[in-house]
């Protein structure tokens, strides 16, 4: 069976002034059709940079090095920027995290809708706003119908996000990049939301690739988890194994410092430390300044991701490779 | 309600922003007639709320809910359209600036947006020097550098750095230098709104941990706002939510985390992401938060409470304290319907 | 040293060290300065000297052309003065009002404009109503108005004297309101900061967070609108000089000397005229091109083109 999409050894770096830096430095996972996964780090960990360039989206001055992405079996990463489009916005689609990115302030959401679809088929523009109707009652927007003739600014937060949601519908794509949807809302919103976006893929069998920092979201929503650190995914596996059973002591860290709850007011493990700069990763594996069981082997070689029979999930971490 | 404990006591606080602008923007024609409107923001509305000393109170609730004006307010940042606030029994809130300054030093701030809290053109040095300087004049100049080193090595930033500018730091220890310049000042309360919510998971870690050090070291006391409720079980004491501008429920952390009675305040928790629970269980609310120029009448939750009676959309319900302790201010509570 | 070691790993030098124009200007820009506040080391001769000056000398064109002489490289003008030591000082004389008046306005509107974001509601709508009200009259009418009271008061001989002062006091009276409106909208944005709300909750003074606290975060806006402002105190003086408003001929600043030039350009001298036309436009070029530089600079948010 094809995968839906296939990263291979995904190399994205930087052109500046003072020579390139390297944001993501060979990544490398699959995503099955219908699959949700997370992909988790902090501030600067690559993960942004990781979804944008699945679709070729990065932003001057980065580029693609070197590496591979294939879309249902198709090599998009070679696709010129033409053949990008078809693709992007269409076969797949992004949320991001300000709906504003998505939605033009000065046009109604019913003409953004309709032009969308007409952009990618040839269909009237009364069939365009039956199917606009249908994608904004999906996402169980009340009125719908009144809702067309609004502008963005009329809406609540939680509601554009959703407009975006069903606008990112409309052409029913494969494959769904949502880059911290929920960041900007509330508590009670952002279940709604992220609720709502389960349900989707569930029922339309979408992938979905939920890009965030925090892991109680992540957990709820997807199947397995891609965890990064320094522009490498330091930890990949089902979510119920990476959330219950970390491996990677950064995993474990970040697990360990989410205050839980039901208990007393210790004090909260914590990782020193912060995550390096891109200018300033340092050699071997790059998490070993801030680990408490770095070895002399962590300063000089950088682990690679490998698993063994015992536990699912792979782990980039020399600790693993020594009790093999 | 006179708590011989009690440090800040809120008492009926009310706050309205007038948002309507100038002459000509407040001009509307009714009825063929020219009229002057007043459009005010009601922020807060009646709230009233004893800290006590030694104790972390978080408030939380969504953006919007009053949780930060409440504590500006109670900082004096925004005087209180009415109602009064008090510091050890001493009323506060209408004093002059000068009066008001040796209540400045025992009442401090933290703020949400470690970028923005430090002024770009002043040295961390700087930074930390003008309160100690400005609130004790009889310190000298070497005295109140070592202050500064002092005061900078208990919240783990190396004083060799003083000499440098806040953009040469980074998120967490940008947020321990906006600690360190509360604490310069030897407060007794701080009110710490949103500390965490700008920060990386590792690091709001080192920042919670350090809140709670600082606590037990210095005997602070803590208005803890936020609207992260995974935050708010771990450190408080108790917890104030708030809905549009109003006290839903004050109860201890471990009522409300155990038994919560406001609906507001059970959507709320239902909704908090919790590692390892898979799907969502949260309890869903009909409808929009209301705009807080045009309030509900009654009580402000009852247009998304799945509770509803004819009562709610009335009167207004009172903070009433319930049988486990808590308080909350819901007619259905009271009239034992939920 | 530290602050050079800063300035010498700061951005605005590496963009102006990658600015030809920039770079450009700014020579330019400090050699007509050197050169004018040099001019009584450099010039050929002392314009305000009147016993030096013949009469006979008069209307000699630039030496390139015939009847040129040596002695006067760029000819003479209509009182048998050095063009070139003229332009010199009446140079020296555009630039002090310049600054000077950009000064003033700045003094003015710093403060007015601080006040009015800082503290704003009644105090705001007043000074801004005034600001509105200056606006209104132009900087030409203002100078009409006071010039006539000031010739009033103090009679003709002592306005040749004032001119200078005088100037100074009409455009920077005239044109406080730019800053005025440029310092209350930084303010407005500054206020809401929290730095600033971590001073109020010190308890500092109001004086004290203005100065202190939010001046300083200020000085991009403002900086950028000096350089326009330099530029356009010099051509508002070199307007009102040609009007005969300005410094007089016996002490002639770029304006009044285009204007003593103008009668005698359909007679064929017209480099009276044209030589200080050129310079000023040279001059308000090139702080014009550093202006814009500086704010490409300092807000680098803004799009080009």
């Amino acid at each position: 069976m094809t995968h839906l999409l296939e990263v291979q050894d995904l190399v994205v770096k930087f052109g500046l002034r003072s020579g390139d830096l390297t944001a993501l430095n060979g990544i490398n996972f699959t995503l099955d059709p219908g699959e949700r996964m997370g992909l988790v780090g902090e501030s600067g960990a690559g993960k942004s940079v990781a979804g944008f360039s699945i679709i070729n989206l990065i932003s001057k001055p980065g580029f693609i090095a070197s590496g591979r992405v294939l879309f249902e079996g198709e090599e998009i990463s070679a696709y010129p920027l033409e053949q990008m489009r078809g693709i992007r916005g269409n076969r797949i689609s992004m949320i991001f995290q300000d709906p504003m990115m998505t939605l033009n302030p000065v046009l109604t959401i019913g003409t953004q809708m309709v032009e969308t679809i007409l952009a990618h088929n040839r269909i009237s523009t009364a069939h365009a706003r039956e199917i606009a109707l249908e994608k904004l009652s999906k996402v169980y927007i009340s009125s719908p119908g009144k809702r067309l003739g609004q502008y963005p600014h009329e809406l609540s937060g939680g509601m554009r996000q959703r407009v975006v949601i069903a606008i990112s519908l409309l052409t029913n794509p494969s494959l769904i990049i949502a880059d911290e949807p929920t960041t900007a809302l509330d508590v009670t919103i952002q279940a709604e939301v992220m609720a709502l976006l389960l349900e989707l893929c569930k029922n339309e069998h979408m992938g979905l690739i939920l890009i965030t920092h925090d892991l109680g979201v992540v957990s709820q929503v997807t199947e397995k988890i891609c965890v990064m650190y320094a522009g490498r995914i330091v930890e990949q596996g089902p979510t119920e194994s990476i959330v219950t059973n970390p491996r990677h002591p950064y995993t474990r860290g970040l697990i360990q410092a989410l205050p839980q709850g039901g208990g007393g007011r210790g004090r909260l493990h914590q990782i020193p430390g912060m995550m390096p700069n891109l200018t300033s990763i340092p050699p071997g594996c790059a998490f070993h300044p801030r680990c408490e069981h770095t070895m002399d082997i962590c300063r000089s070689k950088a682990p690679q991701l490998f698993g063994d029979s015992e536990t699912p999930g792979l782990v980039a971490c020399h600790l693993y490779a020594q009790a093999r | 309600m006179t708590d011989s404990k009690s440090l800040v006591r809120i008492s009926n606080v009310v706050k309205h922003f007038d948002i309507s602008g100038g002459f000509l923007d407040r001009i509307s024609f009714s009825g063929g007639r020219p009229s002057l409107t007043t459009t005010t923001v009601k922020a807060l509305n009646d709230v009233s709320l004893d800290i006590t000393q030694g104790e972390i109170l978080s408030v939380v609730g969504e953006s919007g809910c009053g949780k930060s004006t409440l504590g500006r307010t109670v900082l004096g940042l925004y005087p209180p359209t009415s109602g009064e606030i008090a510091f050890r029994d001493t009323r506060i809130d209408n004093l002059s600036a000068r009066q008001m300054l040796p209540y400045r030093r025992k009442m401090q701030m933290v703020f949400q947006d470690p970028y923005a809290s430090l002024n770009p053109r002043m040295t961390v040095r700087q930074i930390l020097e003008e309160p100690t300087s400005f609130h004790f004049p009889d310190l000298s100049r070497s005295q109140v550098q070592d202050k500064v080193a002092e005061v900078m090595r208990q919240v783990g930033v190396d004083p060799a750095w003083a000499g440098r500018y806040p953009h040469e730091f980074s998120g967490g220890q940008r947020q321990r230098i906006s600690i360190a310049r509360a604490l310069m000042v030897d407060p007794e309360f701080i009110v710490a709104d949103e500390p965490i919510s700008a920060l990386d998971v590792s690091i709001q870690a080192q920042i919670l941990n350090l809140i709670m050090d600082c606590q037990e070291r210095f005997g602070l006391t803590y208005m803890f706002i936020t609207h992260d409720l995974s935050v708010v079980e771990h450190i408080s004491t108790r917890v104030a939510v708030m809905y549009l501008g109003t006290l839903c429920e004050l109860a201890d952390k471990k009522n409300l985390y155990g038994e919560p009675q406001h609906p507001y305040s059970r959507a709320l928790l239902s909704a908090i992401p919790r590692l390892g629970s898979k799907g969502f269980s949260h309890m869903r609310l009909k409808g929009e938060v209301p705009t807080p120029i045009n309030l509900p009448p009654g009580c402000v939750f009852h247009t998304r409470c799945p509770f509803t009676e004819e009562r709610c959309r009335r009167e207004i319900p009172a903070l009433r304290t319930l049988p486990n302790g808590s308080r909350a201010a819901c007619h259905a509570l009271e009239e034992g319907r939920i | 040293m530290r602050l050079w070691k800063r300035f010498r790993s700061s951005y605005f030098l590496y963009s102006f060290l990658h600015d030809p124009v920039a770079m450009g200007s700014f020579a330019i820009l400090a050699f007509l300065t050197l050169a004018a506040f040099g001019a009584p080391v450099i010039a050929p001769h002392n314009p305000y000297d009147t016993t030096t000056i013949n009469i006979m000398d008069s209307e000699i064109p630039p030496v390139w052309m015939e009847g040129g002489e040596q002695n006067f490289t760029l000819g003479t003008d209509a009182q048998g003065r050095d063009m070139l030591s003229t332009m010199l000082y009446g140079m020296r004389i555009s630039l002090i009002i310049g600054v000077g008046a950009t000064l003033m306005q700045a003094v003015i509107g710093i403060v007015l404009g601080l006040l009015a974001g800082y503290k704003g509601g009644r105090v705001d709508s007043f000074l801004m109503r005034m600001a509105d009200v200056q606006l209104s009259f132009s900087t030409l009418m203002v100078a009409i108005f006071l010039s006539a009271i000031f010739q009033a008061i103090f009679g003709v001989a002592a306005f040749e004297r004032l001119a200078v002062p005088f100037l100074v006091l009409v455009i920077g009276i005239a044109e406080w309101p730019q800053y005025a409106r440029t310092v209350r909208a930084s303010v407005l944005a500054e206020k809401k900061k929290e730095y600033v709300e971590a001073a109020r909750v010190m308890g500092l003074p109001a004086a004290r967070i203005m100065w202190r606290h939010i001046l300083p975060n200020s000085m991009s806006p403002i900086l950028v609108l000096s350089t326009v402002q330099v530029a356009h105190a010099i051509m508002s003086e070199a307007a009102l000089s040609f009007l005969g408003l300005g410094m007089p001929i016996t002490k002639p600043s770029l304006g009044s000397l285009i204007n003593s030039g103008f009668d005698y350009i359909f007679s064929g001298s017209w480099w009276i005229t044209m030589f200080p036309g050129i310079l000023l436009v040279l001059l308000i070029l090139v702080i014009n091109l550093l202006g814009d530089w500086v704010q490409d600079v300092l807000n680098p948010k803004l799009y080009k083109g």
